[in-house]
């Protein structure tokens, strides 16, 4: 479209905290979406990747390095700082919490997978609602669907990886066909996307 | 309809159902952790069929009978037998030649649930010489699921990923030397549940029942907000004999405790924390 592709367009002032979900190919996606976070935002970034249920996970050594922003794997009941992006645990589900606060689960899996992308989603979109963007990457099954779909009737901002650019299309797919999303785009526009969250200025 | 409205609404009716299952039932969820209890209930909304939860709150307060799958629903973790090997490996190498000095031994499996952990213990303790002088408190506050825990019975298709688990533990005996296999299920051997007592206990109400060397408590502590952490914390400390140890869930920590102090790093990676000897 016309209109946008002259005016890209901005989070400025819409987002109070992101979540991000991806399966197979995620740890390429994030490699293109994460560095893009600005140094000093705002929002807190929580970011659900299936992964084997190995006890350690190395996300944070893999990213924390790429990226202008703390990075870190989230621990049960604590409290969520701004600005800082936070993985859940393998064999965990995250969820946030009044506080706010990080929380996880051993409940059942859900799609098979522990840590699932629905469950975090759906917590989020009841903590931050309108506030809050949910992006589904590229991934293998339908997990996340359901949970952008909260986030959309909670009147928060979704995206989902154009699936024509994702390495595994069905999850974006997945999400697309439970409703539209407000950004459907290649990772390098969703990584300019993200680069337009607010950042703290100095008064 | 606002969004944030009809959440404010949704944590109103939890906490009235709250309230309304403490002052029937004498459950106590007041204490629980807001996002995977609101998790759970908006499932059982959906699993019987209640637009609200305050249609549930009346199903819960005018047909007593129903109330008893309302609790698993609010309660149950299914877990699986050694899950996290590498804890067992360590209770195994670290805890156990401690334990072994004891004349006899008492263990205390908090948030049993359907057993798993229970017959992983005494799996663990039949190998090494130890159970037959230890005995195992197995508490839960959900009757159904200590019944289950008793029993002892589990879905044969659960048994590959035991064994593994059980493997990678260090067991050195065959998980199918304590099992029967029949219709599909794996009937765990009576002669390990000997040295069990089942009890029903809370730790948000209940006191210390025993002076314990054990407490394994895991992934129980995740599911209740920071004070009711604090009571359960509380007690496995007055519970735990001087140098007693506690094993908590592999992302669970006494950090935000208030009686962080009372306890030692033990076994860091693994969360098993020792009691203090003054």
């Amino acid at each position: 479209m016309t209109a946008q592709a002259l005016q890209p367009p901005t989070l400025a002032h819409r987002v109070d905290a992101v979540v991000i979900g991806t399966s197979a190919g995620g740890v390429e996606a994030l490699s293109a979406l994460l560095p893009a976070l600005p140094a000093g935002m705002r929002a807190p970034v929580f970011v659900v990747l299936h992964l084997p249920r190995e006890r350690r996970s190395l996300l944070v050594e893999i990213f924390a390095p790429k990226c202008a922003v703390p990075v870190r794997e989230a621990q049960d009941k604590e409290p969520i700082v701004a600005g800082t992006v936070y993985f859940a645990p393998p064999d965990y589900h995250l969820l946030v919490d009044a506080g706010p606060q990080l929380a996880l689960s051993v409940d059942d899996p859900v799609h098979y997978s522990r840590p699932a992308i629905d469950v975090l989603f759906q917590s989020a979109a009841d903590l931050y609602g309108p506030r809050l963007l949910g992006l589904v990457l590229t991934g293998g099954n339908q997990d996340g669907a359901a949970g952008l779909a909260a986030i959309r009737r909670a009147g928060g901002l979704s995206g989902v990886q154009d699936p024509t650019d994702a390495l595994m299309p069905l999850m974006p797919e997945c999400a697309l066909a439970e409703g539209p999303a407000d950004f459907v785009l290649p990772l390098a526009q969703l990584a300019a996307l993200l680069a337009t969250l607010d950042v703290e200025t100095v008064a | 309809m606002d969004a944030e409205v009809t959440d404010q609404t949704f944590d109103i009716e939890m906490g009235l159902l709250v309230d309304a299952i403490y002052l029937k039932y004498h459950f106590d969820f007041r204490g629980y952790a807001g996002a995977s209890m609101r998790r759970r209930l908006k499932a059982a909304m959906a699993r019987f069929s209640c637009a609200t939860l305050s249609q549930l709150q009346d199903k819960v307060l005018h047909e007593p009978a129903f109330f008893p799958q309302m609790l698993d629903y609010m309660t149950v973790q299914v877990s699986e037998m050694f899950r996290d090997p590498s804890y067992f490996l360590a209770l195994r190498r670290e805890v156990v030649p401690l334990l072994r000095t004891y004349p006899s031994l008492k263990i205390w499996v908090a948030g049993c649930s359907t057993g798993e952990e229970v017959y992983s213990l005494a799996i663990l303790l039949r190998e090494e010489g130890l159970l037959e002088r230890t005995l195992i408190y197995a508490t839960d506050i959900n009757p159904q699921a200590l019944e289950r825990a008793e029993a002892g019975v589990y879905d044969l298709d659960r048994i590959a990923a035991f064994t593994l688990n059980h493997q990678r533990a260090g067991g050195h005996s065959s998980l199918s030397d304590y099992y029967t296999a029949a219709y599909g299920r794996a009937v765990f051997d009576k002669s390990l549940r000997q040295q069990v007592v089942f009890s029903d206990h809370s730790l948000a109400t209940d006191s210390v029942f025993a002076e314990v060397q054990l407490v394994s408590c895991r992934n129980v502590l995740i599911y209740f907000d920071r004070a009711l952490q604090n009571r359960a914390v509380g007690l496995f400390r007055d519970a735990l004999c001087r140098k007693g140890f506690l094993g908590l869930g592999s992302k669970e920590s006494l950090r935000f405790s208030s009686s962080a102090d009372a306890f030692d790093d033990f076994v860091r990676d693994e969360r098993i924390f020792q009691k203090q000897g003054a």
